[in-house]
């Protein structure tokens, strides 16, 4: 049965490979219709990877986008729409940083505690659109969002003097974090340092796979979001799946932001990245949420954020980038559904054309007799 | 003079062909039948006819005219009109309503439109009620719309895909009757069923279709249900009859009072009680839509009841979860297995740890046994002939029938001691049917106690060793398999007898003969 496994593998390498190539051609006619030479930016941007001082960036951005995306897959896992990932974020890494400029603990403690005060404000904010989602039918989508901007404007209260803000010239921030929750880098010489939290990036990404395909839990959460009527009947309490993975989608949010904070920032100011959890859904598409998948398109999306800024001194446009971002999502989203079409119909196909040639399992060939061998698919 | 003439119909769908070299002719003023089993392509050949698929060879002939449709438009346009098995109809509004809908330019939507309604009405004898909404009707009136609407749209050729399989006995004579109408109105009929005994007592020819391509044709005054069956399976016909009975004394799932109520208020099930014991098949029969759905829903644990209580094997299982149900020995298979049973998209062996993944061999403490699920998935294939290149294949690339029977292997290997069983053969080729009739009847002479849903009467007939009517979610008769007919028991769905529902003539039959076996006697 290895070909059907090597015939998965080439689907799923197949959407990506050929949503990335229309979306290359698609930038290339913008730029053709801007009167722009069509091929030049790429080359300028592959150079600038070849940079070691930007490949450092690229790594370190990537690693947000990584876990911001994870936390957006999980829920896509099971068909639901976590678009708060933006909002859980920032507010867990200023909850984070409130808590680490006002708790000293002995690093052991004090680390420990900043994660798991980012995990639990991630999730307490996903958490009110799973309880609503549960009680009230709310929609994840709408509640997400609109937690968004309630996220947004407590922070501003949070940014208040009277309340935990520290005033640095024009900038707001949380007051300096002390030096015990902070987490040192990997020292890449005069390219700079790549953050600690990046082993955590790629731990999240270990340990999503093992729950998923490797648990129980993961399996009860792959069911519901491929049936949910079929979870159901399985055993699965369709209500209190939603509100675990909305807890883990949240959970997992709150940490999207503690590698720049615990690694760099310090502290959560008007500079602190923001925009993060939107990216990580058209990173979680590109990925098709799998964690290979999801690391290779945060790569990609991060080398076109730290690529792009070159664009500016050679007459282009770095926009060019955030154009072939979009472009990247939609011809994810119309590539993948074409393959997993075309996939499951050629599959039948091949079982029509295995059975018809009496290639059954457990079935000695040509022992299938003519009545059933011929049997007509049902869908 | 023809009015309709396919020939050569050839439609591939991947992996299969589903229509093969099909010829079919249709004298104009005939009732005409297409018969076949479940899946042997009447409604892929009806959907070419009526414009939603085009062959990929042959030709369609209307009235001696070659055609081409692209769209059902163009079929109606011809004068085919389509009534499909589920109707289309929008509840909340008329009769009227429904039939202009669609087609405001014919006759306007006002006293034109009622005026040309009536008529169409009184000449076939359709009997309908411009102004009574949808939903107050009955199936059996709801059928007639559809019908009127096919006939406002000015169809000379009526296409209707298994009529029956919807009403009770006493309806179906109706619409025979109507059917007569048209046809004595000079309009023919295309009749799609698999049932041999209405077909022969209302078609004027038979065309036979097996595995997708037309086998033969059939004049019923020449032809006993016998012979046409053995056209359709194209072999001896399997029957659900069960030999002996293996009742004990020992019960296993216990009702009692167990009553579901809908939002607003309404019973969708009351005062439901029952007892199944060990080797025991209770079939329940019912028109769809009385409550078997919501009584599934309450055994599995999908809906929790509003009183009463469920008890499995002396425990009471009332507030219990539908994963610890299914822990503790209930099997399921689901009336919708796309729906219920299956992850269309999974490989099968994933489909084989669907509703078990908490039991062995698919579970090692929370770590799901990947080795062991699939191991058992190829043990699950052999043992139940589920025909498959290999386990690694997804559930949606199988057919129907394989599907079935991979859903029944998942269930019966858990050793279940109490099985629902909603359609368990539904959909099913003929093959199929006979095995799974077969794998219930051993369940069930080592003990297992079965609930049979099913809306193929004969199945519950043979298959069952206690008889219950559901009827607008309550139990209103009961009845004994051995002697009960598929009339009486259609009588009781429509709610119409109610008790203990006895065949005297074959009573008296059976008492005078005591000594021959009780199930020969049906």
């Amino acid at each position: 049965m290895k070909k059907f496994d090597k015939e998965r593998l080439l689907l799923a390498v197949a959407g990506p490979v050929i949503a990335l190539v229309v979306a290359v051609a698609l930038t290339s006619v913008v730029l053709i219709a801007s009167g722009k030479n069509p091929i030049e930016p790429y080359t300028i941007m592959f150079e600038q990877a070849s940079f070691s001082d930007i490949q450092v960036l690229i790594i370190n951005q990537a690693s947000l986008y990584y876990i911001a995306a994870l936390a957006v897959a999980i829920g896509f896992r099971m068909n639901l729409f976590n678009i708060g990932v933006d909002g859980q974020y920032q507010l867990a890494a200023m909850m984070a940083a409130v808590v680490g400029a006002h708790a000293n603990l002995p690093a052991v403690l004090q680390v420990p505690l900043l994660l798991l005060t980012a995990v639990f404000t991630g999730a307490f904010w996903s958490g009110i659109a799973g309880v609503l989602k549960v009680t009230r039918g709310v929609s994840e989508v709408v509640a997400t969002i609109m937690l968004n901007a309630i996220a947004t404007s407590v922070i501003a209260y949070f940014w208040l003097p009277s309340v935990f803000g520290v005033k640095v010239g024009n900038n707001n921030t949380t007051g300096e974090m002390h030096e015990s929750g902070w987490i040192p880098g990997f020292d890449m010489g005069a390219a700079g340092e790549i953050y600690g939290l990046v082993v955590l990036a790629a731990l999240l990404g270990i340990g999503y796979w093992v729950v998923l395909n490797r648990t129980r839990f993961g399996f009860d959460l792959r069911a519901s979001g491929a049936s949910e009527t079929a979870a159901a009947a399985s055993g699965v309490n369709p209500k209190r799946m939603v509100l675990t993975a909305m807890l883990l989608s949240g959970g997992l949010a709150g940490l999207a932001g503690l590698p720049i904070l615990l690694g760099d920032s310090h502290t959560y100011s008007l500079n602190f990245p923001t925009g993060i959890g939107f990216l990580g859904i058209g990173i979680a598409l590109l990925g098709r949420n799998n964690p290979t998948g999801i690391a290779f398109a945060a790569l990609l999306w991060a080398w076109l954020d730290k690529a792009s800024p070159e664009l500016d001194f050679h007459g282009y446009d770095k926009e060019i980038a955030v154009i072939m971002q979009g472009l990247i999502v939609i011809a994810v989203v119309v590539s993948y559904e074409a393959v997993r079409e075309w996939g499951l119909r050629r599959q039948q196909r091949r079982v029509g054309a295995e059975l018809a040639a009496g290639h059954v399992l457990g079935a000695n060939a040509g022992t299938s007799d003519n009545n059933t061998s011929k049997e007509v698919a049902g869908r | 003079m023809t009015a309709v003439e396919l020939a050569g119909i050839t439609k591939r769908f991947p992996g299969v062909v589903a229509n093969h070299d099909i010829h079919l002719s249709v004298r104009k003023g005939t009732v005409h039948a297409l018969v076949g089993e479940n899946g042997a392509g009447k409604s892929t050949l009806m959907k070419i006819l009526y414009g939603m698929q085009k062959p990929d060879e042959g030709t369609i002939a209307v009235e001696g005219e070659q055609v081409t449709f692209h769209s059902p438009a163009d079929a109606i346009g011809r004068g085919i009109g389509m009534v499909h098995q589920h109707f289309m109809l929008a509840d909340n509004l008329t009769v009227l309503e429904n039939v202009v809908l669609g087609s405001e330019k014919l006759y306007g939507i006002g006293g034109r439109a009622r005026r040309k309604i009536v008529e169409l009405s009184e000449r076939y004898g359709l009997g309908a009620r411009p102004d009574a909404l949808v939903e107050e009707l009955g199936v059996a009136d709801r059928q007639r719309v559809e019908i009127l609407k096919v006939l406002y749209r000015g169809a000379r050729i009526l296409i209707l895909d298994e009529p029956t399989a919807v009403l009770v006995p006493q309806e179906v004579d109706a619409l025979f009757a109507n059917l007569r109408e048209l046809r004595a109105e000079g309009l023919s009929v295309i009749f799609i069923s698999h049932k041999l005994g209405e077909v022969l007592s209302v078609a004027d020819e038979i065309t036979v279709i097996r595995r997708g391509t037309t086998v033969g044709t059939a004049i019923p005054a020449e032809t006993s249900p016998r012979q046409l069956a053995e056209l359709m399976v194209g072999s001896e016909l399997p029957t659900p009859e069960t030999a002996e009975s293996t009742v004990t004394d020992r019960p296993v799932l216990a009702v009692e009072d167990l009553r579901l109520v809908a939002p607003g208020g309404k019973a969708l099930l009351d005062d439901i009680s029952f007892t199944i014991h060990e080797g025991e098949v209770l079939g329940l029969a019912g028109v769809e839509g009385n409550g078997q759905t919501e009584l599934i829903e309450a055994l599995i644990g999908l809906k929790g009841a509003d009183s009463g209580t469920i008890t499995l094997a002396e425990e009471e299982i009332t507030s219990w979860g539908t994963r610890r149900r299914r822990e503790q020995g209930i099997g399921y298979i689901p009336e919708d297995r796309h729906r219920h049973g299956l992850l269309l998209e999974a490989p099968l062996w994933e489909n084989r740890i669907l509703g078990h993944v908490t039991e062995k061999p698919n579970a090692k403490g929370v770590w799901l046994d990947i080795k062991g699920a699939q191991e058992d998935t190829r043990r699950i294939v052999e043992a139940y002939d589920v025909r498959t290149p290999g386990i690694d294949v997804t559930a949606a690339s199988l057919s129907g029938g394989n599907q079935q029977k991979l859903i029944v292997g998942r269930e019966m290997i858990h050793k279940p001691r109490f099985l629902i069983a909603a359609h368990p053969t539904r959909g099913v080729d003929v093959g199929a049917q006979a095995a799974i009739w077969d794998l219930i009847r051993e369940a069930r002479r080592e003990g297992l106690a079965v609930l049979l849903i099913s809306a193929d009467l004969d199945e519950l007939i043979g298959l069952s060793d206690t008889l219950r009517v559901i009827y607008n979610g309550k139990l209103v008769a009961d009845a004994d398999p051995a002697t009960i007919t598929p009339e009486e028991l259609g009588s009781a769905m429509t709610g119409a007898a109610s008790g203990h529902l006895e065949n005297e003539e074959l009573v008296e039959q059976l008492e005078e003969q005591a000594d021959a076996p009780e199930d020969e006697a049906r």
